[in-house]
């Protein structure tokens, strides 16, 4: 009888409102798959339309608090423990996620594709990145991650009519499968050393990150255990685009689609942080060896990005490792938590996650006007095709220049103010070295971004056209209202950001 | 604290901002040119009626019409918090003046895409007025950058000669000018343990408890350097004449007149009184760049220039010379120096800009060989010009003397040898602002001239050309006159923050 009572027991902490969000979102994924089977063919345009609404419908649940709270809370025996920095995350996926439907609709257009599954795939990911920002255990982490990284695979070679979308998709599953397995192998290490009942503090619950930190907390010198937590580490850094684990940004990002790349750029990046912010808490008694790591790590991601950034023409290759930047000055923001005494740590973790937001503000204006920009080759990206954009699409121009700006750090926008938060944290911390290196990474990212503005804004001279010659730019696309709406509140509120911080900054900095 | 019923500094920030909004919207041209002249006039306006209140209002820790608000980031101590005090004050009024000459200019230019022009040209102003208003060292640099992007993009649009290049290489190194004095001024408020960016709070906490030295040092060298950058500390001016000499002239004006002297102000204000120990590790060392790199150096190579923009370019490189000498020196003198020199400057230079522009309209050309004669078709004009050079050579009568007088007085009791070197750059200004105004205005008129002059009749300065430099030509006696109409509240000002018994003590006895 008493595995009754405990299968009981664990019944009663499945409390399946506290993932309502996660439910209505997979609800609604399942519920485009029927609406294709039920509606006429060409009523199939609705599809999109419902996937968008539904979302944002979800996202303002989330905003005006209707779901039940479960905060600070554990549920579904320890497997997800729900704190305010998830919360702030679930909005910030379901968002990545809506934009992304947004941009879908406007690239698959171009392409002869099956529209449906697209969006059923983007809206299964985000519910898994949701639960992922939520997990206290190891089991629940790895099935949400490998749920989100088995949806990119698709994603990713979604275009499979186009060479470089497949060759995007393989690169970027051999690369998954190899950071998969090295996670799981640091799973692994720590589940056997924590689970060895010689050493103090050992637990039967060794995949619950609870008695995990207390186990590590006991055994602060293990060398088993410090294997497993570089492998961990390292499993994230892949997520993250961190060096040396970015191996596979450029060819992925170009190959990708382009509402794909902006997932990727922007949420998978972000679902890699947020892990790494929960984690980087479990193995707190490490931080002798985490800092050393990750310092390492972002001192290298800030460099690689920007020099290799400096020299693409392809503008997606070019975001992508400029992404692979960006990467480095989060870690600085993550190093910075882990340093600080826990009253400040907040304030760091706060700056994290203004970046995170301005970096998703900045990322989907731009990956916005670039899927304007894009002809029928979705990998065929270059800066040259930006050329007299300003003239041509004065719109589409200036919420270029805005992202743009916002993503090299220039104030009055949102970025800067994300980097100012970062590098006010890491000199709290004494993290000298690293804000010289990222001061020199931002001198030089100015180059390259400002490369960019310039071949959209500055006129150069062309060569005229020749009899029989085609205009080597794609024809651009015109600004629908749905993707207009977008585009202009994304600048806006990348402008307005960066002036005024109003509840969001009180809201992120007094923790 | 503030005794005004509405807050005028917010508004003579928030003005030209919303203008520019405004026209960016869309509205037709004539309306958005009037748009755009009652949106300059209104900061001018504003500066110049808190000036005449100023000695009136009752201060506090030397700043009046102070006003604070919240942005939201509380948490790390940045608040809006906006003011005058005696060292503000003459700038504030400076970028009002300037920018209002400059905006008038614009409006008669008709400039290509003119809409984009004056929208970004107001979006400069809104931000210069915010420099000079703001209390908090964050804002102060927030609205630098924002005042200098859209410096960076007019170059690229309309600028001249060598333009794509001149902006990208203004754009890379004033981004590391600014990300260095960035990274000084977290610094200093990471060191000062006020967490608060507000320069009162800041001053008080390092009153309360100085700096170590170490710290004192780095972060002054992190400062100097920075704003060093952004004011063309030599060797780190190449940026200067080559941007000068391709920028469209409203943005010339406004960023040599009154945004380059972000960094000059940033020292005397916030760097020299709460840093008095790195100032005395470092003040030989500046005044030494200033005086060779600065004054001798480029001052020589502005002789040599025979492209008018350029010429002007250089000068103002050069002039930078005399106030880095003044800062150095760190005196009440040298400092009220600095800001009489600045303001001086930033009307002079704004002068030269804007007639080297009406010269290349009648000259169609910036070389200074292929003109001559050109009093004789636009006397008025040539008047402007020569007395624009006087001013700028510093002779008395003009603002500048008050300065460059100050700069020299202060400089003696710090180095005899460099005050003596530095005067010789009077000699240096004198030759070649006398000898650029012989070669455009007098003399015998060259055959290239006569040939633009057969296409082309010259006329005399028109009325809306005249308009701002008779403003700017205005201020430039004024103050040249009657100094004490900035120097008293000036004065007051450095004393008060200057003065050992209230600058920061630091030495290693009352260091923590």
């Amino acid at each position: 009888m008493p595995h009754l009572d405990l299968l009981k027991a664990a019944a009663e902490s499945n409390h399946w409102m506290a993932i309502l969000p996660e439910l209505l979102l997979g609800s609604l994924a399942l519920f485009l798959l029927v609406l294709e089977l039920v509606l006429p063919k060409k009523q199939h345009d609705v599809i999109p339309a419902v996937a968008i609404i539904g979302q944002i419908g979800i996202l303002l649940g989330l905003l005006l608090r209707l779901y039940p709270s479960f905060n600070g809370q554990y549920t579904f025996s320890g497997l997800l423990h729900h704190t305010s920095n998830g919360e702030f995350m679930r909005a910030f996926f379901l968002l990545s996620s809506t934009f992304v439907c947004v941009l879908g609709t406007i690239a698959l257009a171009k392409q002869k594709m099956p529209r449906i599954e697209f969006f059923n795939i983007v809206l299964v990911v985000s519910a898994a990145m949701m639960l992922l920002a939520q997990s206290n255990n190891f089991i629940l982490l790895f099935v949400a991650l490998e749920t989100v990284t088995v949806g990119f695979y698709i994603l990713v070679s979604y275009f499979r009519t186009n060479p470089r979308s497949l060759e995007a998709g393989l690169k970027y599953l051999i690369t998954g499968a190899l950071s998969s397995g090295l996670l799981l192998f640091g799973i692994v290490l720590l589940y056997g050393v924590a689970g060895n009942p010689t050493l103090p503090g050992s637990t039967a619950n060794s995949m619950d990150f609870t008695a995990l930190h207390t186990f590590l907390a006991a055994n602060p010198n293990n060398f088993l255990a410090a294997i497993g937590i570089v492998l961990v580490l390292s499993g994230v850094a892949f997520k993250i685009g961190a060096v040396p684990f970015q191996i596979w940004i450029p060819d992925v990002y170009q190959g990708a689609p382009t509402p794909v790349t902006a997932f990727l750029a922007v949420a998978s990046k972000a679902a890699g942080f947020s892990i790494l912010l929960i984690l980087m808490g479990v193995f707190a008694p490490y931080n002798h060896l985490t800092v050393t790591v990750l310092s390492l790590m972002a001192m290298a991601t800030i460099l690689f990005g920007n020099l290799a950034a400096l020299t693409q023409h392809n503008v997606k290759r070019l975001i992508g490792l400029s992404g692979v930047s960006h990467a480095g000055y989060l870690l600085i923001g993550v190093i910075a938590a882990s340093v600080l005494p826990s009253n400040l740590a907040g304030q760091a973790v706060g700056a994290i996650y203004f970046y995170l937001f301005a970096y998703l503000l900045a990322s989907f204006a731009v990956f916005g006007v670039m899927t304007h920009v894009a002809g029928g080759d979705d990998a065929d990206q270059e800066l040259e095709h930006y050329s007299e954009l300003a003239k041509t699409h004065p719109f589409l121009g200036a919420v270029l220049a805005i992202g743009l700006g916002s993503l090299a750090g220039i104030p009055p926008l949102a970025g800067f103010m994300g980097k100012l938060l970062i590098f006010v944290a890491a000199f709290k911390a004494g993290l000298y070295t690293l804000l010289v290196v990222a001061i020199i990474g931002v001198v030089i990212s100015i180059y390259y971004y400002f490369g960019w503005i310039k071949a959209a804004f500055f006129e150069t001279w062309r060569a005229p056209l020749l009899e029989g010659e085609t205009d080597p730019r794609p024809v651009r696309t015109p600004v629908g209202l749905a993707a207009g709406v977008m585009l202009a509140s994304l600048a806006v509120a990348t402008v307005v950001l960066g002036f005024y911080q109003g509840s969001l900054g009180v809201w992120l900095l007094n923790r | 604290m503030n005794s005004l019923p509405v807050d005028l500094l917010l508004l003579s920030i928030a003005t030209p901002l919303v203008a520019a909004l405004a026209i960016s919207l869309g509205m037709p041209l004539r309306l958005a040119k009037g748009l755009a002249a009652a949106a300059f006039a209104v900061p001018a306006l504003i500066a110049l009626f808190l000036w005449s209140r100023f000695a009136g209002e009752t201060q506090h820790a030397t700043y009046a019409f102070l006003s604070v608000y919240n942005t939201g980031l509380q948490a790390v101590g940045i608040h809006l918090s906006l003011g005058l005090n005696g060292i503000s004050l003459p700038l504030f009024v400076l970028a009002g003046v300037v920018g209002l000459a400059a905006g008038l200019y614009a409006i008669q230019s008709n400039a290509e895409r003119l809409k984009t022009y004056l929208v970004l040209l107001l979006v400069m102003q809104g931000g210069l007025m915010g420099v000079f208003a703001s209390v908090d060292i964050f804002f102060f640099y927030f609205f630098h950058e924002l005042a200098l992007i859209p410096t960076f993009i007019m170059v690229g649009i309309w600028g001249g000669k060598d333009r794509n290049y001149a902006a990208m290489k203004m754009t890379i190194y004033l981004t590391l000018g600014a990300m260095l004095s960035l990274i000084g001024l977290i610094a200093l408020y990471h060191k000062s343990g006020a967490n608060s960016f507000d320069l009162i709070a800041l001053r008080a906490a390092l009153l309360e408890h100085g700096l170590k030295a170490a710290a004192s040092k780095y972060i002054f060298g992190l400062l100097m350097f920075g704003f060093g950058i952004l004011v063309s500390l030599w060797p780190f001016h190449t940026w200067a004449p080559l941007g000068y000499g391709a920028a469209p002239s409203s943005a010339a004006m406004l960023h040599a007149g009154v945004l380059k002297k972000f960094g000059l102000y940033g020292l005397v204000q916030i760097v020299l009184p709460l840093l008095p120990l790195g100032v005395a590790e470092w003040a030989r060392p500046l005044a030494l760049l200033a005086v060779v790199g600065n004054l001798l150096v480029i001052g020589f190579i502005t002789i040599a220039q025979r492209d008018l923009k350029q010429m002007v370019g250089y000068s103002s490189v050069m002039h930078m010379g005399y106030a880095f000498l003044g800062i150095a020196t760190f005196s009440v003198a040298g400092a009220g120096g600095v800001v009489l020199m600045m303001v001086a400057h930033g009307f002079s230079v704004a002068l030269l800009f804007l007639l080297s522009t009406s010269i290349y309209h009648r000259t169609q050309t910036f070389d200074m060989t292929e003109m001559g004669g050109l009093a004789q078709k636009a006397p008025v004009m040539a008047a402007f010009f020569v007395a624009a050079t006087m001013a700028s050579i510093g002779l008395p009568g003009f603002a500048n003397f008050w300065g460059e007088l100050a700069i020299f007085v202060a400089a003696w009791q710090f180095s005899p040898l460099l005050t003596a070197l530095s005067v010789t750059g009077v000699v240096i200004s004198a030759i070649y602002g006398l000898r650029s105004a012989a070669r455009v205005f007098f003399g015998p008129q060259t055959e290239a001239f006569a040939k633009v002059e057969a296409t082309k009749p010259v006329t005399d300065l028109t009325c809306c050309e005249k308009l701002p430099a008779l403003i700017l030509i205005a201020a430039l006696f004024f103050v040249g006159f009657w100094p004490r109409s900035i120097s008293t509240q000036l004065n007051s000002a450095i004393e008060a923050i200057y003065h050992p018994s209230a600058a920061v003590q630091a030495p290693a006895a009352t260091a923590k």
